[in-house]
């Protein structure tokens, strides 16, 4: 009898947990599957029913803007995420070295993390508008960046950047830390320079850090919904319409759901197609 | 890392390979911040790069003219909801990893892995069909469940690799000391689990309380609005109105900024911890 009750403790501890994820995530990626195949509009509930593939076709063979979308997902998570990664390394390794006020510098170029895609948007918009933003201040008076399909690219990525890159030199910091200082020391007696036992040591230390991190990453940017819905909209003229803000504007304004759906599961299968891939490529976690 | 070799190239070496790059990257930072609070703290109209002179007008504006004290408490509700209910469920399901071998674990920790690739956005259209079948549409009820659930595969296994950090054999000694299991648990392990404990607590207040799409989706009532959602609407509306867009994005960020800076560094620690596990 002992034993079977001690058998069940771990049970009883993760049972609220399970399921939490059963109703909430598990069964809604189901249910996605489901209205998938289905005629679903909360505007139009007289049409609701059995569709089929038909909104699959549609969405293969006549939406042009969800074949649009998707370049553009990996337009801005390829660049988003690199650019990300450079930057954040580059600041792991400045804030890892020891200096007087590195307490301070941390918090400081680390904040913009908890900060929301909203308030991002509010402070960006600031910025970028004419006669607000800082730049006047460069000599370019009457740029309106957001309104123009030319410079809208770099200018929500740089927003982004701002909120993102210090999630990246958090990661990689915690991975900076628990390099062993034996390996430095064994690489200085052999007499090798900074570059070198950077190449060397750090960056083969930090293989399963940064493989972790831009997976992590890239399923959050390909997700990050929040700056563009507020700061563009997905405009000037859906340039900047990624797949899961299109798939969030036809929930929130459309409400059309079957076609959502479908959406959602095309969304689903690139990302775990992708996911894959990556970690394949990228040998995690194998022995070297 | 190691001595340089003279004094002074070394110094020099310093300033470009650390100082430039750091005051530079704290710039890209800090202005973003700054010009915020000089479009909270001066008068409509003014262009200076200060906040001087100064006026609290916007925030009087914001606070009760736009609605932002209700979108605050309820932001402060579902905030401190979710901080709650992730905790104790992390630490449950975090003591269950790192000191449990039982059928299942694997399966339990991949699972809990495989929710990182589920886009929050992809789940708006069946989360929304749930919650209306549960009647908890315009309630603040479903902005605890839907951000909960997301917090918390993260939150265990950063709190498992909390756990682990602590040796099993304190948790001995105080049953042999005659302690039952639950006992030693709470007198022993958790006040060392304190770190875990901020840090995991923290990263799901920050999270909820920045959540955007789902309080969108999910509540439609003014006095149901969270902070974010608030903060769209005015940078919707009132787009010519600076002063209440920068002074409401001030209310937005004191919160979660002050809670960041305090716990920063368990953040970083809780990290590697949850990483040297694995």
């Amino acid at each position: 009898m002992a034993t079977m009750r001690r058998k069940a403790v771990p049970y009883l501890l993760i049972s609220p947990t399970v399921a939490l994820i059963a109703a909430f995530l598990v069964y809604p990626i189901g249910s996605v599957a489901y209205y998938s195949l289905q005629n679903r509009n909360l505007t139009r509930p007289w049409a609701d029913g059995f569709a089929g593939l038909e909104n699959f076709r549609r969405m293969l063979f006549e939406d042009e803007l969800f074949w649009h979308s998707l370049g553009f997902t990996a337009k801005w998570v390829i660049v988003e995420v690199g650019l990300q990664l450079l930057l954040g390394l580059a600041l792991a390794l400045i804030v890892n070295e020891s200096f007087i006020g590195r307490a301070l510098a941390r918090s400081l170029v680390f904040s913009p993390w908890a900060v929301s895609g909203v308030l991002t948007t509010g402070i960006w918009i600031l910025l970028y508008t004419p006669g607000t933003g800082v730049l006047r201040f460069l000599g370019r008076p009457e740029a309106a960046v957001l309104g123009n399909p030319d410079t809208v690219f770099p200018a929500v990525i740089v927003a982004e950047l701002w909120r993102g890159v210090p999630f990246f030199a958090i990661l990689l910091l915690a991975g900076l830390q628990g390099i062993p200082g034996e390996l430095y020391e064994a690489a200085s007696v052999d007499g090798a320079g900074r570059l070198r036992r950077f190449r060397h040591v750090t960056l083969p230390q930090l293989r399963d850090a940064i493989v972790l991190a831009t997976l992590l990453r890239s399923v959050w940017e390909f997700n990050n919904v929040d700056l563009l819905y507020t700061l563009t909209g997905g405009g000037p003229a859906q340039v900047t319409t990624t797949l899961p803000l299109y798939v969030a504007q036809r929930a929130v304004d459309s409400k059309d759901f079957g076609y959502g759906s479908a959406l959602t599961m095309a969304g689903f299968v690139i990302l775990l197609f992708c996911s894959i891939l990556y970690l394949r490529l990228s040998r995690f976690g194998a022995q070297r | 890392m190691s001595a340089p070799r003279s004094a002074a190239p070394g110094r020099r070496g310093r300033v470009l390979r650390l100082y430039a790059p750091l005051g530079l990257y704290l710039l890209f930072t800090i202005v973003p911040f700054y010009w915020m609070l000089v479009f909270a703290l001066t008068p409509a109209g003014s262009t200076a790069p200060v906040p001087w002179p100064v006026t609290f007008d916007h925030f009087a504006t914001v606070w009760n003219g736009l609605g932002y004290a209700v979108f605050f408490r309820n932001s402060v509700i579902v905030g401190v909801w979710s901080l709650a209910v992730t905790t104790v469920l992390a630490v449950m399901g975090g003591y269950a990893l790192a000191r449990y071998r039982f059928r299942g674990r694997t399966l339990f920790m991949v699972v809990l892995l495989c929710t990182q690739f589920i886009p929050g956005a992809m789940m708006l259209i069946p989360l929304f069909t749930i919650f209306k079948s549960l009647h908890l549409i315009n309630s603040l009820g479903s902005l605890i469940v839907a951000d909960t659930v997301f917090n918390l595969p993260l939150s265990i296994i950063l709190m498992s690799g909390f756990v682990s950090a602590v040796p099993f054999s304190v948790e001995e000694a105080a049953m042999v000391d005659g302690c039952t299991r639950p006992r030693a648990f709470l007198a022993v392990v958790l006040p060392q689990l304190r770190p875990g404990l901020i840090a995991v607590g923290s990263f799901a207040f920050i999270h909820t309380w920045n959540n955007f799409l789902f309080a969108l989706m999910f509540v439609s009532r003014q006095d149901s609005f969270t902070i974010p959602v608030g903060l769209s609407y005015t940078i919707g509306e009132y787009s010519a109105d600076f002063g209440a867009l920068a002074a409401g994005g001030v209310v937005a960020a004191l919160p979660v900024v002050c809670v960041f800076a305090v716990v920063q560094r368990y953040l970083v620690r809780g990290i590697s911890a949850g990483a040297v596990k694995g």
